[in-house]
């Protein structure tokens, strides 16, 4: 049995903060291990890691009745969902073991993507 | 042993062997878990009044399997797996340790894993997980439900960690089996001090896991740690909680405690450095050793608290440690250590308990006083609360002491 999940990337506040605080050399080596990452499980990822805007880029459309209103994001959270990216693995301990070598944000929910 | 519990050890032991030859066979954790939760209710209905059948594995898989027919008979998809299903003679006996971890998963909830773990692995049914976690029926059924479609929705797999990832998987297992032995020895719910039957449960989860997996340290310190503290029943209850300083040390079950000594020896000698099972139940080997209260070696029991402080540092520990250092080096030390945990420990009852001790032994008895109070107003165990109620009506110097309840650090 194979699974698939999709692997949500979340950053916390003061993840992002750090982040902006480094220098460009030390941003360019946190990208190269992320790339790295990804070519290390290249074989289990079926799409490309997508990385988001910022939650402030979001535009939310909520369908209450007849009116449809716009505005910001939809949860002004300290955790936002920064990137995605879909896998093929055996299970959830699979899954888990991949995620526990990820080399940045500092959050990731893993949820089984439902059949349709 | 009576009808009942015998009744309950049959279950216990065949409910887990089939329902780990049932998930095998069947690939579909729920659907074998319905089969054998089936099963047991009509057993634990039908075995009082009918007897004890001759041989109860079989009899369990006939009625899971009769059970399963009727279900499976609308999902045509189950019957090719169904014919199958033939009775396991000697299940593979890892399928028991594949299901304990399978149940145990870090990625249900605490409660959940407990739940499970109870249900499937020893067998109890809903009613009586319920009743023995102080919990309504309809939430621990809801807990199983939810867990058991996330075993199968996530992708949660049936089988026993790689070996890399077996370490901390089997701290997930050994977490799970600790709380039980925690809330039976001492339940936190006003409804009653003490629940042997979980107590019960998790001595024979642990042993289980022992025979599973025989040399798995801390396994065995476990095992060790709660039967050393089962082999102080007797004395402990009488029906109050008699503290360990008063307690009648000729009740104690010295056979057990000298195995399960042994068992920790043994274990030491095969590994170098303990984990903390291993050390509390050293810790716990100690006062089980020693003649009377007065010959306790508290020397050695302060270092084994400083090897646990360094493995697994909590407040907790630190207060059972102050009372042993109180031996030691007298109870102005013991109190000066105690006094730095008050910002933690605050809403703890056994720090103002302690707290109280040594105040009264220092001669301070307004203050004693005071915090016996608070430690009255703070804890929900009826025999502690009898305990501390005796000690304020009483105000007499040199009252029992409140023993370091190690074993639950909660």
């Amino acid at each position: 049995m194979r699974v698939k999940y999709v692997l949500m990337f979340v950053e916390t506040e003061e993840f992002a903060k750090d982040f902006a605080a480094l220098e460009p050399a030390e941003k360019e080596a946190a990208y190269r291990r992320v790339y790295q990452w990804f070519e290390d499980h290249a074989d289990k990822i079926t799409n490309r890691g997508s990385k988001l805007q910022g939650a402030e880029t979001a535009t939310t459309v909520r369908l209450d009745g007849s009116v449809m209103t716009t505005d910001g994001p939809f949860i002004e959270g300290k955790e936002v969902v920064s990137g995605f990216t879909e896998i093929d693995v055996e299970d959830l301990d699979e899954a888990l073991r991949m995620v526990k070598t990820w080399p940045a944000c500092p959050v990731i929910e893993i949820r089984p993507v439902a059949e349709m | 042993m009576d009808a009942g519990d015998e009744l309950a050890r049959v279950v216990r032991d065949h409910a887990g062997r089939l329902a780990g030859g049932l998930v095998s066979l069947l690939g579909d954790f729920a659907a074998a878990e319905d089969l054998v939760q089936d099963a047991v209710e009509v057993a634990l209905r039908r075995w009082p009044v009918e007897g004890i059948p001759e041989r109860p594995d079989a009899w369990l898989f006939t009625v899971a399997k009769r059970r399963g027919l009727d279900v499976l008979r609308r999902q045509e998809n189950y019957r090719a797996k169904l014919a199958l299903l033939q009775e396991p003679e000697h299940p593979p006996p890892d399928d028991r340790l594949r299901l304990i971890f399978t149940c145990c998963h870090p990625a249900l909830a605490r409660e959940a894993q407990v739940a499970l773990t109870l249900r499937v692995v020893c067998g109890l049914t809903t009613a009586q997980i319920a009743a023995a976690l102080l919990a309504s029926e309809s939430a621990v059924a809801q807990r199983i439900t939810r867990a058991k479609r996330k075993i199968t929705d996530a992708g949660i797999p049936y089988r026993i960690p790689r070996d890399d990832e077996l370490p901390e998987r089997l701290t997930e297992v050994l977490t799970v089996i600790y709380l039980l032995f925690n809330e039976g020895y001492l339940s936190s719910t006003a409804e009653r001090a003490h629940s042997r039957d979980l107590v019960d449960d998790a001595e024979w989860l642990t042993a289980l896991l022992h025979g599973l997996l025989p040399n798995e340290p801390e396994v065995a310190g476990l095992l060790a740690l709660i039967r050393l503290h089962r082999a102080r029943t007797a004395a402990r209850f009488r029906p109050g909680l008699v503290l360990l300083a008063d307690q009648d040390r000729t009740l104690w079950d010295h056979a057990a405690i000298t195995e399960a000594t042994a068992l920790l020896t043994r274990t030491a000698r095969r590994h170098r450095a303990p984990g903390p099972y291993q050390l509390q139940a050293a810790i716990a080997a100690c006062h089980s050793e020693a003649g009377s209260w007065d010959e306790t070696d508290w020397p050695q029991i302060l270092v084994l608290y400083d090897m646990l402080l360094t493995l697994q540092p909590s407040p907790v520990t630190c207060l059972h440690r102050s009372i042993a250092l109180s031996y030691v080096r007298g109870p102005a030390a013991g109190l000066a250590e105690l006094e730095a945990l008050a910002g933690e420990l605050n809403t703890y009852p056994l720090f103002h308990a302690t707290r109280a001790q040594f105040l009264r032994e220092l001669d301070r008895p307004a203050e004693a006083h005071a915090a016996d109070e608070r430690a009255a107003e703070l804890t929900t165990n009826p025999a502690q609360l009898d305990l501390l109620h005796e000690r304020l009506a009483t105000q007499q110097l040199g009252t029992p002491q409140l023993e370091t309840l190690q074993g639950e650090p909660r």
